[in-house]
């Protein structure tokens, strides 16, 4: 793939999707930390540049499908973030009333149509939403977002084969993190890499480096265009790291501390910044993108701690689409 | 006589109708298409020919990603009907059915719906062994947010797959493999039979039999046949999960015994939450305590007498009745 410069409005959308999505995550970690949340909570630092770079490449009203590590994906596809931490927090005001929680936010206005805590099992749905959009031709592409872990499910092999059968128009986009929960990769698979099987399906496979912003644009551009043109699927291995392991808390140790430092030296977010630098993005500008964000996420993060707790009616609503006795 | 037809010819009039009237109606399944027969009980025969392949659609033999699309296309509006040939393949499915068809309204607080409906085939009867004949609806009957059907006759079969691929619930309508071909009255066009309603099918005042699908006729033989010692009432549920309490809970009022009857294994099964239901309603008022008729505690033989002794049948029921009615 060889390598385009791009304009500064991408790199600057890309730039606000990610300050975003890190700093509502250091929000949610010191929210954790202080007591002020107690929720299971997988982060998503480390990987940001992949989620933002993907979704600028995408429409509001393409279709996103994520996984219980999924923060990431969600604002970068656009979920507001006073609904979305409201609920994280399981409050009345979320984006499901409380009642689906961190792993499963759904918010059809910004695209988000599933986050599941199954690993792969996301991988079938979003062909299921590609062949809708086929049969319908409202020219929108789904995107399903899953790790490295998530390759070696059943549910995975049987998506991405319908997908390159039916030639429907969703992009796989598997966020290689080296580990999928505390196994290395190389401990779960024969291939070295997850782009190859693509070759067993006859599925368009790419792997780039996911928190290089211009690599990551471009090939969800290059996937973005090729699906919407009804040229059918693609497969994409991004490369990236997770910084605090599987889940909050996870003391790493089966990750090796050089593995760790080297990961940290190359940190997505600092780097993006000085991606734009470079580019002669004005520091002044981005300082201000920065206090905004810092703006908006305290106020979401206020907004979803005083709201209310769902009605315990919640119970009997949604099971069905009528009512069940209590 | 009448114009009559079979439960297959009853498949087939109910995907039409429903295809006719909805081009979001499509259909996922192993064999579907006209070029590969018509589904492997050629229920479906015609419907490729009629709405074309991209609509009714051949899949790969692989279940997780026929229930998976079917999921992914019912959130994005479709009514997609997956087939999956034999209920024992609706476990690889689990996944899809379970942790997200059944789940995805509540979870999303209602903004999404998952209106997708499965048909399936299972039973005792023609000797496909022990991973092709299981009842197993008692496990999707304890998924809230899951609504399951079967039919004793041909026009419910109509009635109740129309009704289930134009509910906004996920649907799973269980077809008796060795009735396809079984016959019954043509019922009108455009016929439903409403989700969640038992039917009444003899009314009786000494004895109540709940039962659905195949053994419904077992019970209206043996209610013949005693008719003139005990009285009793046959209920079809038909839908059996949720089942109809209303209907169940007024007839057991009025005869003051009841027994619940089922082809799935005795154990852990429907008639158990049905029996529960009864006896926490009514337990002052009962006679005797409400009897399960099920099939063997045992995978489903091959051997045709073997089959036979582990299904629940007449003799099994008879038994039940001498139970119930020696109480008094």
């Amino acid at each position: 793939m060889k390598k385009q410069k791009l304009s500064n409005d991408v790199l600057v959308d890309i730039y606000r999707r990610t300050q975003k999505i890190y700093q509502t995550d250091v929000k949610f970690r010191s929210m954790i930390s202080s007591g002020d949340l107690a929720i299971v909570y997988y982060s998503a630092r480390g990987q940001e540049v992949v989620s933002a770079a993907m979704m600028a490449a995408l429409e509001k009203s393409d279709y996103l499908v994520t996984i219980y590590r999924g923060i990431h994906d969600q604002i970068a596809k656009g979920v507001p973030l006073k609904p979305l931490m409201a609920e994280y927090a399981g409050k009345v005001t979320g984006t499901c009333r409380g009642k689906g929680g961190p792993m499963h936010i759904t918010h059809p206005e910004s695209g988000v149509m599933v986050t599941t805590g199954i690993v792969g099992s996301g991988i079938p749905i979003a062909s299921g939403l590609g062949l809708a959009s086929q049969l319908s031709g409202d020219g929108r592409v789904t995107v399903t977002c899953f790790g490295d872990g998530a390759t070696n499910i059943g549910a995975f092999h049987e998506g991405v084969n319908m997908a390159s059968l039916w030639n429907l128009p969703v992009i796989f986009l598997c966020q290689n993190n080296l580990y999928g929960e505390h196994t290395k990769f190389e401990y779960t698979s024969n291939t070295e890499t997850v782009a190859e099987r693509g070759a067993a399906y006859g599925i368009r496979s790419v792997r780039v480096n996911g928190n290089d912003p211009v690599e990551m644009y471009q090939a969800a551009r290059e996937a973005a265009d090729h699906a919407r043109a009804g040229k059918g699927p693609t497969l994409i291995e991004a490369m990236t790291f997770r910084f605090n392991g599987h889940v909050f808390g996870d003391p790493g140790g089966y990750i090796p501390k050089e593995e760790m430092a080297a990961a940290k030296k190359a940190d997505p977010v600092p780097l993006l910044r000085q991606n734009l630098l470079d580019s002669g993005v004005k520091e002044a500008m981005l300082d201000e993108i920065d206090a905004e964000i810092e703006v908006e996420v305290e106020e979401a993060a206020k907004f979803a701690l005083e709201s209310g707790d769902p009605d315990m009616r919640e119970n009997q609503i949604d099971v069905y689409d009528y009512e069940v006795s209590a | 006589m009448s114009e009559q037809l079979n439960f297959g010819q009853a498949h087939n009039l109910a995907l039409t109708e429903a295809m006719e009237a909805d081009e979001k109606v499509i259909v996922l399944g192993e064999d579907v298409g006209d070029e590969q027969g018509g589904g492997v009980f050629k229920t479906m025969y015609g419907l490729s020919g009629k709405f074309g392949t991209d609509r009714v659609r051949s899949t790969a033999i692989a279940e997780q990603s026929i229930m998976g699309a079917a999921v992914g296309a019912a959130i994005a509006g479709y009514r997609p009907v997956a087939d999956i040939m034999f209920m024992n393949f609706l476990t690889v499915a689990m996944d899809q059915l379970v942790n997200h068809a059944a789940k995805l309204r509540f979870m999303s607080g209602g903004q999404t719906g998952v209106p997708l409906h499965v048909m399936t085939t299972t039973g005792t009867g023609r000797q496909f062994g022990g991973q092709h004949s299981d009842w197993l609806e008692s496990w999707f009957a304890h998924v809230p947010g899951l609504t399951i059907v079967t039919a004793s006759n041909p026009a419910d079969a109509k009635g109740l797959i129309l009704s289930c691929i134009e509910s906004d619930n996920p649907t799973i309508f269980i077809q008796h493999l060795a009735m396809m071909r079984v016959k019954g009255p043509m019922p009108e066009p455009g016929y439903r039979v409403p989700l969640g309603k038992a039917a009444v099918l003899t009314e009786g005042t000494d004895l109540t039999i709940v039962s659905y699908g195949r053994q419904v006729l077992d019970c209206l033989a043996v209610a013949d046949r005693l008719k003139d010692d005990v009285s009793i009432e046959v209920i079809d549920l038909r839908t059996i999960a949720p089942f109809d309490k209303e209907t169940v809970l007024n007839s057991v009022s009025k005869t003051k015994r009841a027994i619940v009857m089922h082809e799935a294994v005795k154990e852990f099964g429907v008639g158990a939450e049905i029996s529960s239901v009864i006896h926490e309603a009514l337990f002052d008022s009962l006679k005797a305590p409400v009897e399960r008729v099920g099939s063997k505690f045992s995978p489903v033989p091959f051997n045709p007498s073997l089959e036979k002794d582990w299904t629940a049948g007449e003799a099994e029921l008879e038994i039940a009745i001498k139970n119930v009615m020696g109480r008094s």
